[in-house]
């Protein structure tokens, strides 16, 4: 801490302002972020997010990397849904090499990439609650989230990093026992989500420390280029599934929730709707779900695909993600570019932040569900 | 431990090394401190179905309360350095567990630029364990390693229980309990 510059309260008294680091290693920033707040007394007068303390290279190595091998590093992006990585890159490759993936492979795709959006979202509702003082909901939230990651276990045989979705189709496939458990696992999380609804939700200490903070208008939000659920609580209804439908998602009936007022709350809940309109999806996936092939013929060891460049985005659960690809003909790719949503939501956090309380920050940043993963790739 | 009847009770005979390892082992408090991917499987073995309180684990936020630094996930050069000052926040004995490939070596980023290929470049690690990222039952596997570990420490080869305070807890050998 030092002190900064000498400002003049309205009282006429002098103070200080204080400088306070925030991070790296901090209960609450969920991963390696330091924030940078200059301090007059209680309220942030400066905020500035430092970040690169995850930095891995991955898309410098990516240059290194065969186009499976791509797939691999994709997973450890966003960790939290390594799922809608994998079909970034593959949808954004697949445009490259011009391949039909089988309407088996899509279906399937649907299926996992919901599932884990409903378990990314749980894995946010559980730590906000933590850091805003509910230590019981983490406890819920994560024995839903065990039972997806069974029928992942069950189907691909990891618990975190699948790498599940492959150029040109799936890995794996389900049988009938496997639809069952997963109808079974529907079933019982529809009543869970009312139940969270009453823990946390509705709960006035957690609406109060959330209702009105961190507003965020319409115009703010699209300034700064936020997507995602944090887009739609402030009002703005943009969603990727909608606008540009990927792997057959215009066949589906769900709605895009949106938020009133761009608060901290409005975010939150923005999120427990979606897992909700991400239980609708997987219903109508499992009950049609096409038979045939789970990869396309004929895509090689080795790929090479033609000179060219290409672009993909999917809606992953914390907003549009982007993969941006050249290839120069080569085995590996020349450059690939990722439009990640963390990094850019996590900007906004300098202008909304000034003129907040101390103990504000965290319900803040919170509510942004950042994963530094993807933040600093 | 023996136990000795005497007349009007029981009095208990024992080191003072296995007591103190005893009360060591089951009090291993951990820094909550998640680093990548791994410190989401971290949290999972906290949560119900794994529960790490049945193993005296419980996490704490600070660096001065804690025994045990679990670096789960990539050690970046930019976080190097934090990471070492952390280390030396935390009281001896300090016990160090490197969860996940990136953590023992470098893992899936081996070639990058810009990670620390393994923590135990910058500070001494106790258990390793391997995995991208470990199931939790391989963490529960590890504390229970390092319980083992613990045991052995003797009061004897040091003042407290680490050899040097430098070298952390790595010249931990001697005879299983
Ligand atoms: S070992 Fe694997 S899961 Fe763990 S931090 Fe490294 S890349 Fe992520």
């Amino acid at each position: 801490m030092q002190s900064e510059e000498l400002i003049v309260t309205e009282g006429g008294l002098e103070m200080d302002t204080m400088f306070v680091n925030m991070g790296p290693q901090h209960p609450s920033t969920h991963g390696v972020l330091r924030l940078g707040l200059t301090l007059a007394g209680e309220v942030i007068t400066k905020a500035f997010p430092d970040i690169g303390y995850l930095h891995r290279g991955t898309e410098k190595l990516m240059e290194t990397r065969s186009y499976h091998q791509c797939v691999v590093l994709t997973d450890r992006w966003d960790y939290c849904s390594a799922m809608t990585n994998n079909l970034a890159f593959c949808l954004s490759a697949e445009r490259l090499f011009g391949t039909q993936v089988p309407p088996r492979a899509q279906a399937l795709r649907v299926v996992m990439c919901e599932l884990n959006r409903i378990a990314s979202h749980l894995i946010l509702l559980g730590t906000y609650g933590i850091d805003i003082g509910a230590l019981t909901p983490f406890l819920y939230t994560f024995r839903e989230r065990e039972m997806i990651l069974d029928l992942y276990e069950k189907c691909c045989g990891a618990r975190l990093t699948y790498n599940y979705i492959r150029l040109g189709g799936v890995a794996a496939d389900i049988d009938s026992g496997w639809v069952a458990k997963c109808r079974e696992f529907l079933e019982f999380f529809k009543p869970r989500l009312d139940e969270y609804d009453t823990l946390l939700s509705f709960n006035p200490i957690f609406l109060a420390r959330t209702k009105d903070i961190g507003i965020i208008s319409k115009e703010t939000a699209v300034a700064w280029g936020l997507s995602g659920p944090n887009l739609r609580g402030s009002g703005v209804s943009y969603d990727v599934r909608k606008s540009e439908p990927y792997c057959g998602y215009e066949q589906y009936d769900f709605e895009v929730p949106l938020g009133a007022s761009g608060s901290c709350w409005d975010r939150y809940f923005c999120r427990v709707q979606e897992m909700r309109q991400s239980v609708r999806i997987v219903e109508q996936a499992l009950a049609e779900l096409p038979t045939g092939e789970l990869m396309a013929k004929g895509v090689p060891k080795i790929p090479k695909p033609p000179a060219g460049e290409a672009y993909a985005h999917v809606e992953a659960p914390r907003g549009d993600l982007g993969i941006f690809l050249v290839s120069d003909g080569g085995a590996a790719p020349y450059r690939l570019h990722v439009r990640a949503p963390c990094f850019i939501n996590l900007a906004i956090l300098q202008e909304i932040l000034v003129g907040k309380k101390v103990a504000d920050v965290i319900a803040v940043l919170g509510s942004f569900d950042i994963v530094l993963g993807e933040v600093d790739r | 431990m023996v136990a000795k009847p005497v007349p009007g009770g029981q009095v208990v005979l024992t080191s003072t090394d296995y007591i103190i390892d005893l009360s060591r082992k089951y009090s291993l408090w951990p820094l909550t401190f998640g680093l990548a991917c791994c410190a989401i499987e971290m949290m999972v073995a906290y949560a119900g179905r794994f529960d790490f309180d049945r193993f005296g684990v419980i996490p704490r936020p600070s660096p001065r309360q804690a025994d045990l630094l679990l670096i789960a996930g990539t050690v970046t050069k930019k976080m190097a350095e934090p990471i070492v000052q952390i280390y030396h926040q935390m009281p001896e004995p300090r016990f160090v567990m490197a969860m996940g490939s990136c953590a023992n070596c470098g893992g899936p980023y081996y070639d990058s630029y810009a990670v620390v290929k393994g923590v135990d470049r910058i500070i001494p690690v106790d258990i390793y364990v391997p995995g991208c990222p470990p199931r939790p039952e391989a963490l529960i596997y590890a504390v229970m390693e390092l319980q083992k570990k613990i045991m052995r420490m003797k009061l004897e080869r040091t003042y407290g229980a680490t050899v040097q305070a430098e070298k952390g807890s790595r010249d931990l050998t001697g005879e299983p309990a």
